[in-house]
């Protein structure tokens, strides 16, 4: 069942279908959500460009569930899905390495060549100990990814999901459908 | 129950499951050192399928070796790969990155996109499906096999193909370098001087469906679990948090004394091997003899969960837990019993355990018969 969804383009915020205001565009947006809806976790500026739309949408995404207590829980779990897994920090590492002449690869950069780092990320800030997860699929298909969290319910603990569709390619080209998700 | 129909490995080692067990019981590696590789300034240690042997050149080295793996697998059985009720899960972290170099111009670019690459391999098969690619950074081959028993259960698939896989490539090399990450030397698992992991590619592929019953030499998916961390992004827990909870359900009511072993991830980086006796010990399986794999693979990443499982299923069978490669004295701080002897056992069951970036975790439970 789901409680909760929040959707973000480099143009459009949309919370229970409801949209959200704002002036920026694109990763310049990312920056704005951060400054009006969150504003206390600088670790937001480490991040790479999946990292932020993730954890951007998993903010608006519990501030509207209310009851922010970031109590250590484990039944609640993370699963994304996504088209270009983590081609944005990709191409940032690979530019790192791509000249001998400036060889410069950076833990920093690689850390973030993988997809499921923002589910750790969103782990890390809530302190879940539950289940993360990220599968890539070559489109969108939200029958895929219902019946896929409906899976994740089999986990003997896990009782609610945030899970949905969270992709870049760029840091300019992104999109978030988020789900808040209960057992059904 | 979710039963194993039929498996393979395609590694430096051998390219079928029996040879490739045959290989790591008589102690054999692939593990080289490899200097001005790749174009890259340091030399590393690593286990690589020889290039040479791979000329297809409409698929990648990453497409074909998961394309002969899944061949090799299903010629065991009679399974129509055509048919809608067949669903393939492929596991890797990296699949086709090196195609982002700008020197590769041999295959269209959008072959870097994980699903396109996993497309080209349900197309090769005829499998009218989406394919399914898990890319949850190390813990990639156990979250497959998790995906696969939730899909059998769920009863929409008669048949669900793993398969997990990573090439090496310049790309990963250097970035776990610049980690310092990488063992100058053949790694160390558990032992008190390791210096940190090498690096491997290989391919492996498991066949699962779901039966009412099960005779006594089929292998059965009892039960996994994936849990994080929350603690760090390319740290693993002080205290082994996710770990922990992930063995914890695993292991479930089952008694320690009937677990063969425990095929830890044993990378043989400082912080994996410390975290996972600590996790080891709070689950209260510090008796069960634990052993790692990476000094025969390195390791393999995407391929890890598929090609340990598969190891270890064909260890059970021989009775016997294999050595842990490269092992000399214990070195971390929970005593755990690892050797680098064969030792036998007449024991069915074993866990696989697996660690990733992300602070992700992830345990499974193999039983021969199923829990009785």
């Amino acid at each position: 069942m789901i409680k909760h969804q929040v959707f973000i383009s480099p143009n459009e915020v949309k919370v229970d279908g409801k949209a959200l205001t704002h002036n920026e565009k694109g990763s310049a947006l990312l920056t704005e959500l951060y400054r009006n809806h969150i504003g206390d976790y600088p670790k937001f500026f480490k991040m790479d460009t999946l990292s932020k739309l993730g954890f951007i949408a998993s903010e608006l995404l519990l501030n509207i569930e209310g009851d922010r207590s970031f109590e250590p829980r484990e039944d609640r779990a993370v699963i994304l899905f996504n088209r270009n897994a983590s081609l944005q920090a990709d191409t940032h590492y690979q530019s790192t390495i791509q000249d001998p002449g400036s060889f410069f690869p950076s833990p920093a950069a690689f850390v973030y060549t993988l997809p499921n780092i923002v589910t750790g990320e969103i782990s890390i800030r809530n302190k879940y100990f539950g289940e993360t997860s990220f599968i890539v699929i070559d489109d969108y298909d939200e029958q895929i990814i219902m019946k896929n969290l409906k899976n994740a319910f089999q986990d003997p603990m896990t009782t609610s999901i945030i899970g949905g569709w969270v992709d870049c390619s760029d840091e300019e080209h992104f999109e978030a459908t988020l789900f808040l998700v209960y057992k059904f | 129950m979710i039963v194993c129909v039929a498996h393979n490995i395609i590694s430096p080692l051998s390219s079928t499951s029996a040879e490739n067990y045959a290989a790591v019981k008589a102690g054999m590696s692939a593990l080289k050192k490899y200097d001005g590789l790749w174009g890259l300034p340091e030399p590393f240690v690593a286990s690589l399928l020889d290039r040479n042997k791979f000329t297809n050149e409409k698929y990648t080295l990453d497409e074909q070796v998961v394309i002969i793996s899944i061949s090799k697998a299903l010629e065991q059985t009679n399974i129509n790969v055509q048919s809608s009720k067949v669903l393939f899960i492929i596991s890797t972290t990296k699949g086709n990155v090196f195609l982002l170099d700008k020197r590769e111009t041999g295959f269209p670019q959008e072959r870097v996109r994980l699903g396109m690459m996993a497309r080209q391999v349900t197309k090769h098969f005829g499998n009218p499906n989406e394919p399914i690619v898990v890319s949850n950074a190390c813990i990639s081959g156990v979250c497959a096999q998790i995906e696969a028993m939730r899909y059998l259960e769920s009863g929409e698939y008669d048949y669900v193909i793993v398969c997990g896989v990573d090439i090496q490539s310049a790309f990963i090399v250097s970035g776990f370098q610049s980690f310092k990450a990488l063992s100058p030397d053949e790694c160390k698992p558990f032992d008190a001087n390791r210096q940190g992991l090498n690096l491997g590619d290989a391919a492996a592929t498991i066949i699962y469906t779901k039966k009412d019953k099960v005779n006594d030499n089929e292998w059965v998916a009892c039960r996994g679990a994936i849990r994080n961390d929350a603690n760090h992004i390319s740290g693993p827990s002080r205290t082994g948090e996710g770990s922990f909870r992930a063995l914890r359900i695993a292991l479930g009511d089952l008694e320690p004394e009937k677990i063969a072993f425990i095929n830890a991830h044993g990378t043989a980086t400082l912080y994996n091997d410390e975290m996972e006796s600590i996790a080891i010990e709070r689950a209260g399986l510090a008796g069960v003899p634990v052993n790692s794999l990476k000094g025969y693979y390195g390791h393999t990443m995407g391929a890890a969960g598929v090609l340990e499982t598969i190891i270890s299923m064909q260890a059970v069978d021989d009775h016997n837990i294999l050595g842990s490669r490269g092992f000399e004295t214990l070195g971390v701080t929970h005593p755990i019993d690892v050797s680098n002897q064969n030792r036998t056992t007449e024991k069915r069951a074993f866990i696989k355990l697996l660690s990733g970036f992300g602070g992700c975790n992830a345990a499974l439970l193999m039983a021969k018969g199923g829990l009785l």
